[in-house]
């Protein structure tokens, strides 16, 4: 009886991938806000009230004025949004924020208020990974929610498997490592390990802010403060954790595989 | 109920000079005595003080809806184990040991919880089963998908294992220590990943745990709203389960079903809060985002639907007789082993035991909102995966039925200050099972010591038991049955 149910089922609901990056990418939950956008500028002389109320420390107020907030410390907890008295700090409402440089999370000197989005890989790597990356999973004191929200990308209305990418099981068939976690010092071993398993060449993916700076956890000393104290990383994808949006804009950013003309890096 | 202890309710607090003291090899025999009629150990462990440590012992007393508090005077050196006799006992014995340098005399298996060898956990040597036809498994810290890591160490004749042991520690991030003193500017964050799957059980005992030390309560509407987001939590976490037992016994219609239905749950949380997990939304004194009338109408709108996919996906499980065949007779623990190990949540309530802390200590709204609780037979997969889908229902009902009848009011107000050299007790009933957190205020009011006791620190042994005499091929399904964080463990 159930193979009739089933059957009749998938044809009512029909096909339930998204149709982004095709199509537009789902809404993000009203409440969710997305990245931040920092106007320096309009920081009042002395104001801290951001840096005050921050759980991470991830906003340092300048010595004369403005702040440098680091997204890759950031909970998005928008209690800074809230604190600040100037409207300096905004939500965007935009998931993406993925970057190839740790630096390129800090926001607030002038022409870096928001992230500076990743670059996608350079041309042999990209005619390597572009159209079949495989990657292995290491969870280094992470909490679960970063790699249950990765395990969603393969469930059906993601389907991750349709960009030719792949979580796989042994790090020998991988071709990038994502790490999630703030890297405890009882996995550093393990992390390390998993990494000399791959062969070369081989991405690694810090996902999620633990896993960038070790998040409520940095200063810990049970933990590395994120993986870049072990190994180094290529892709680095905010959020605590992040939306399955915002990773899978990073991946497919790194493979350049979103259909956008690639950004044209003007910085030096 | 003996003189050495004193009696409190779950959610409330006590002078800690009114936690009655007494020598330490007296409070194990105490303890032993409770437990021996009927009482079940919610959390056992130090308190530095002197150049000794305080032990204190939490029992919980299911029927009778209290709890019961002791400590011991100062000690150091060696005492004799509780676990001999109580095996509930062993994990929080050892814990003991490594915290504090108390020797259970007479344990039989002592050896470290999380302590770290430098870069990785110090698990000395495993139990080791000899004979020329015994060979050894070896899996983990890594494992195969996207999963936290943690080792089991199988011993098997031919496809039988005839014993697994599990060590865990990779994941220890210092949360406990790092309470010490505070709260500090990061505590909530860290409160809210002890388990990122467990983000609002985690935070309303703690929550609740501030209050209770200040002798205050949230606003009902808080209490109500926290009651909604946990239950949330729980179907949310319960589908993902049906979807990853279905899988593990490749009944795909279910798994991918469920695998989706998970998140929509998971986007009613963030509808609710913004966030996928519940972050941010419950503080001490309340909660951070409200239910606002036009929130509710299309947390409602989506409810309903989820709730009847989820219905059906799971009729295709229980229609297969596949999957039945699969499930029943697999990964047993009986009723006595489980109630002799302290087992709790789904897991114990699949062994026929009716513990469940929303109905035997209830606190914040389930005060006012009680419900059955979900109780099956078997003790096997089967009967784990049906507690679920049980619960699932039940769950869903109670959400109907909350949603249904909104109390006014404030959701939040500054958070009282805890009251100094206090102790206070907060058990709140996770999907995974019982979450105790036990707070003591120092003289200075903040945080002297902070013990977390996550459900998987009760379950983990369940798992190893319900492996013994299984083929090691039934290992992924009778661990999917049980679902347990090691982060919560690890802490």
């Amino acid at each position: 009886m159930f193979v009739l149910d089933t059957i009749a089922h998938r044809l009512k609901r029909g096909c339930e991938t998204m149709a982004y990056p095709r199509g537009p990418a789902p809404d993000l939950p009203d409440r969710h806000g997305g990245t931040l956008r920092v106007e320096a500028g309009q920081c009042p002389d002395g104001c801290r009230a951001c840096a005050d109320v921050c759980p991470t420390a991830a906003i340092t107020p300048r010595p004369d004025r403005g702040i440098a907030l680091d997204l890759g410390r950031c909970l998005f907890c928008a209690e800074c949004v809230a604190a600040c008295p100037a409207g300096a700090i905004t939500q965007t409402g935009d998931y993406r924020m993925a970057v190839r440089r740790r630096e390129d999370l800090i926001l607030g000197e002038p022409g870096q208020e928001e992230v500076r989005l990743a670059a996608a890989l350079d041309g042999k790597l990209r005619k390597l990974f572009g159209r079949s990356l495989r990657l292995r999973q290491v969870s280094a004191g992470g909490d679960a929610s970063a790699e249950a929200d990765l395990n969603v990308l393969g469930t059906i209305g993601w389907d991750l498997g349709r960009f030719g990418i792949q979580f796989v099981a042994s790090p020998r068939h991988a071709d990038g490592l994502v790490i999630t976690g703030p890297v405890s010092r009882n996995m550093e071993l393990a992390v390390r390990k998993t990494w000399e398993a791959m062969p070369e060449p081989k991405l690694v993916i810090a996902v999620g802010t633990c896993a960038i700076s070790g998040g409520p956890f940095a200063g810990n000393p049970e933990v590395l403060n994120g993986a870049d104290a072990v190994l180094p990383v290529d892709l680095y994808i905010p959020g605590w954790p992040p939306h399955p949006l915002t990773i899978l804009d990073g991946l497919l950013r790194l493979l350049d595989r979103l259909g956008e003309p690639r950004p044209k890096r003007m910085r030096s | 109920m003996s003189a050495v202890f004193a009696q409190l309710a779950n959610a409330t607090s006590l002078p800690w000079a009114a936690v009655p003291e007494c020598p330490l090899p007296e409070l194990a025999r105490a303890t032993a005595a409770e437990l021996d009629r009927g009482g079940r150990l919610c959390a056992w462990f130090g308190v530095p003080e002197d150049a000794g440590t305080r032990v204190v012992a939490v029992l919980a007393f299911d029927t009778d809806n209290t709890l019961a508090v002791a400590r011991s005077r100062p000690a150091t050196g060696s005492y004799p184990a509780l676990t001999a006799a109580h095996p509930q006992a062993h994990l929080f014995e050892r814990e003991l040991w490594e915290q504090h340098a108390l020797r259970p005399e007479g344990h039989p298996w002592l050896k470290p919880v999380r302590a770290s060898a430098g870069d990785a956990p110090a698990l000395r040597d495993f139990f080791r089963v000899d004979g020329r036809e015994i060979h050894e498994v070896a899996v983990g810290p890594v494992h195969a998908g996207i999963i936290e890591p943690g080792h089991f160490r199988f011993q098997c004749a031919g496809e039988e294992v005839l014993h697994l042991e599990i060590g865990l520690g990779y994941q220890h991030r210092g949360i406990e220590r790092a309470l010490a003193g505070g709260p500090h500017r990061a505590t909530q964050s860290q409160i809210e990943a002890i388990a990122g799957d467990s983000t609002i059980g985690h935070a309303t005992a703690y929550a609740t745990v501030l209050e209770a030390l200040a002798g205050a309560e949230a606003p009902l509407r808080a209490q109500w709203l926290r009651l909604v987001a946990l239950e949330l939590e729980r179907l949310a976490n319960h589908t993902g389960d049906l979807a990853a037992l279905a899988g593990d016994v490749a009944f795909l219609p279910t798994s991918a079903a469920c695998g989706r239905i998970r998140g929509d749950f998971l986007n009613l949380t963030a509808l609710l809060c913004g966030n996928r997990f519940g972050r941010g939304l419950v503080r001490p004194g309340g909660c951070r985002f409200d239910l606002e009338p036009e929130r509710l109408a299309l947390l409602l709108g989506r409810l309903e639907p989820a709730l009847a996919e989820v219905e059906q996906a799971a009729a295709w499980l229980w229609d297969a007789a596949s999957v039945r065949a699969r499930f029943e007779g697999v990964g047993t623990v009986f009723a006595q082993q489980a109630a002799e190990l302290g087992l709790v949540g789904p897991a114990a309530r699949a062994c026929g035991l009716v513990r469940d802390v929303r109905y035997d200590h209830p606190a914040g709204w389930y005060r006012l909102a009680q419900m059955p609780v979900a109780v099956w037979p078997g003790g096997d997969v089967f009967a784990r995966t049906r507690v679920r889908w049980l619960e699932l229902q039940r769950s869903g009902q109670l959400l109907r039925e909350q949603l249904a009848a909104i109390p006014e009011g404030p959701i939040r107000e500054e958070a009282a200050r805890p009251r100094p050299d206090t102790l206070a007790v907060a058990l709140v009933e996770g999907w995974r099972g019982e979450i105790c957190h036990v707070a003591l205020s120092g003289a200075d009011g903040r945080l002297r010591n902070y013990k977390i006791v996550d459900p998987s620190f009760h379950n983990w042994i369940g798992l190893a038991l319900a492996l013994r005499g299984q083929a090691i091929s039934d290992f992924p399904i009778c661990n999917k049955s049980f679902n347990l964080s090691y982060c919560g463990f690890d802490l």
